[in-house]
């Protein structure tokens, strides 16, 4: 049941997405879910979309394993689009008992169901090509001038790295402890919420034994290697920028100039 | 007829790019009282395999059977599987969440549905069985050494009455005499108890003394079964296979190549002890 989350997983495989610097990535979701607001029709939601569809073919990650992540924000989705349904004031066309559909209504929830799906989807497809460790890596470098006015940012982007990479040990972790509770015949799907969540202790006490002793065992690494801070720290790989980013950079702002034009037309 | 495994196969991840192989066609049967070990390099699948044998893993394909009943059945009873087939995993502190061993060791039994007075009966006894002596009964499980803490887990499955007994790595990251202990233990389980027990392990040397089969796991296949001698006389194959004869096993066959007149296939020590004075005897 855990396997299903795909939300913020990497898919390893070998693709031009793949390749890219960190940076150019993050830059490039920021600028794609800021160019989602930005547009006011739905030819600009269109050529966001085909964009969107040609960088998951770039990606190599099969749609379906993307799709997957979905799952878990199909009902926010849901909501979302019956709330705008129902609750937008304007032209009535349809109406019965005390709910009525307005045209705008329509036009609306549309609309915030196309943003959401892909706001998920792009910024899922960062996650998915990139390693979390380059990932903090590119948002260290490019929050790297905040340094200046005294803000942590070698602190924040390790704190972060760490987290990232205890997701996948802590989930194995329980995968393995519920396997072995199972096996003393635990139960942890039936019964009423207050007695599932009373059989969640025998998975919760060695689970969060377990991530202390690992905290404390990563700490006594890191300071056996003399970590003390970023201050002079160097990098195994440094980030380079490469002829191909600056392709990808230019094919962002081509994007972002194409639906800020042609989106905000009116219709 | 205990556990028959029919053309077994499992895939991790299988619709994914990481799809992996873990079992392939694997086929095994094992009668009720025998004492199984178990053997294979890491990632050689046998704890993949031990885990379907009590359906905590649903094959891909093939078919298990626990005393000619289908265990992949939608409406077979996989608790009671459970408590009939108990599962050691390797580290004790996955399971221990009790304040005190005595509690922690009546978790199973109390699944089950027994009252509380059967299933500290039914702890009381378990516990008695592995050695923990009285004074740890009501000490934290946290507070135990290695090989307590590994006790402790094993009554916690005893303690549900199983026909059938499946340790993973019980000895892992034990010291000698931790290892020799809880070794012991196990063998001496089986000699009063007579049920089916099953001992997980990459080293030689942990099953070769006590089990009366060894099944030689690799990359996913039973490359060999069979009693020990049988198994440990492929010791060039089991060496390819990054696995080791037991040192007995080497140590005899130095012997035989320097020219004594040794029988090669002895397994165990004592064993050993007995062929060398023969032949010295000889001299």
């Amino acid at each position: 049941m855990l396997k299903d989350i795909t939300l913020g997983q990497y898919y390893r495989t070998e693709s031009p997405l793949h390749r890219l610097d960190p940076r150019v990535k993050i830059v490039a979701t920021f600028a794609f879910i800021i160019s989602l607001f930005l547009v006011k029709n739905f030819i600009g939601y269109l050529i966001a979309g085909l964009f969107l569809l040609i960088c998951i073919r770039l990606s190599n990650v099969p749609v379906r394993f993307i799709f997957r992540g979905m799952k878990a924000i199909f009902f926010l989705l849901i909501l979302t689009m019956v709330f705008n349904l129902f609750l937008t004031p304007g032209i009535v066309v349809f109406s019965f008992w005390k709910l009525q559909i307005t045209k705008e209504g329509i036009k609306l929830a549309l609309m915030m169901g196309i943003r959401l799906v892909f706001l998920i989807t792009g910024s899922s497809l960062m996650t998915l090509t990139t390693t979390p460790n380059n990932l903090t890596d590119g948002l260290e470098k490019l929050l790297g001038p905040l340094k200046k006015i005294r803000v942590p940012v070698h602190e924040i982007s390790m704190m972060m790295s760490i987290a990232l990479r205890f997701i996948p040990i802590l989930m194995e972790e329980t995968d393995k402890i519920m396997k072995a509770q199972m096996a003393r015949c635990a139960d942890f799907e039936s019964g009423s919420v207050i007695n599932r969540a009373k059989n969640l202790i025998p998975l919760l006490v060695p689970l969060f034994i377990s991530a202390f002793r690992r905290a404390n065992d990563l700490a006594m690494a890191m300071e056996a290697r003399c970590y003390r801070g970023g201050d002079g720290r160097t990098k195994m790989k440094p980030l380079i920028y490469q002829k191909r980013d600056f392709i990808a950079y230019l094919c962002i702002l081509l994007y972002v100039v194409m639906v800020v034009v042609i989106g905000r037309l009116p219709v | 007829m205990a556990i028959l495994l029919n053309h077994v196969n499992y895939i991790y991840d299988e619709d994914t790019a990481m799809a992996n192989a873990a079992l392939i066609d694997v086929s095994l049967k094992i009668p009720d009282g025998q004492f199984i070990g178990i053997i294979g390099h890491t990632g050689s699948g046998k704890s993949t395999l031990i885990q379907h044998m009590n359906g905590l893993i649903a094959p891909s394909s093939g078919q298990i059977f626990f005393n000619n009943e289908d265990i992949c059945d939608r409406d077979y009873n996989k608790k009671n599987l459970r408590a009939r087939v108990g599962l050691v995993f390797q580290y004790p502190e996955h399971q221990l969440f009790e304040t005190d061993c005595f509690k922690d060791v009546c978790f199973g039994p109390k699944n089950l549905g027994l009252s509380q007075k059967d299933a500290e009966l039914r702890a009381y006894t378990a516990l008695k069985q592995v050695g923990l002596e009285d004074e740890y009964f009501y000490q934290s499980p946290f507070d135990l050494s290695g090989g307590q803490k590994r006790r402790v887990a094993i009554a916690g499955v005893l303690a549900m009455n199983p026909e059938v007994l499946i340790l993973d790595e019980p000895t892992a990251g034990l010291d000698p005499k931790g290892r020799e202990e809880i070794l012991g233990l196990i063998s001496e389980l089986h000699r009063k108890t007579g049920i089916t027990i099953i001992l997980v392990s990459h080293s030689m040397e942990d099953v070769a003394d006590y089990v009366e089969r060894i099944i030689v796991m690799n990359r996913g296949r039973v490359t060999f079964d069979g009693e020990p001698k049988e198994v440990f006389s492929h010791y060039k194959e089991l060496e390819e296979m990054g696995l080791a004869a037991p040192q007995v096993t080497y140590c005899m066959q130095e012997l035989r190549e320097a020219g004594f007149d040794v029988d090669t296939s002895v397994t165990t020590l004592l064993e050993a002890k007995n062929e060398i004075l023969k032949a010295f005897m000889k001299c």
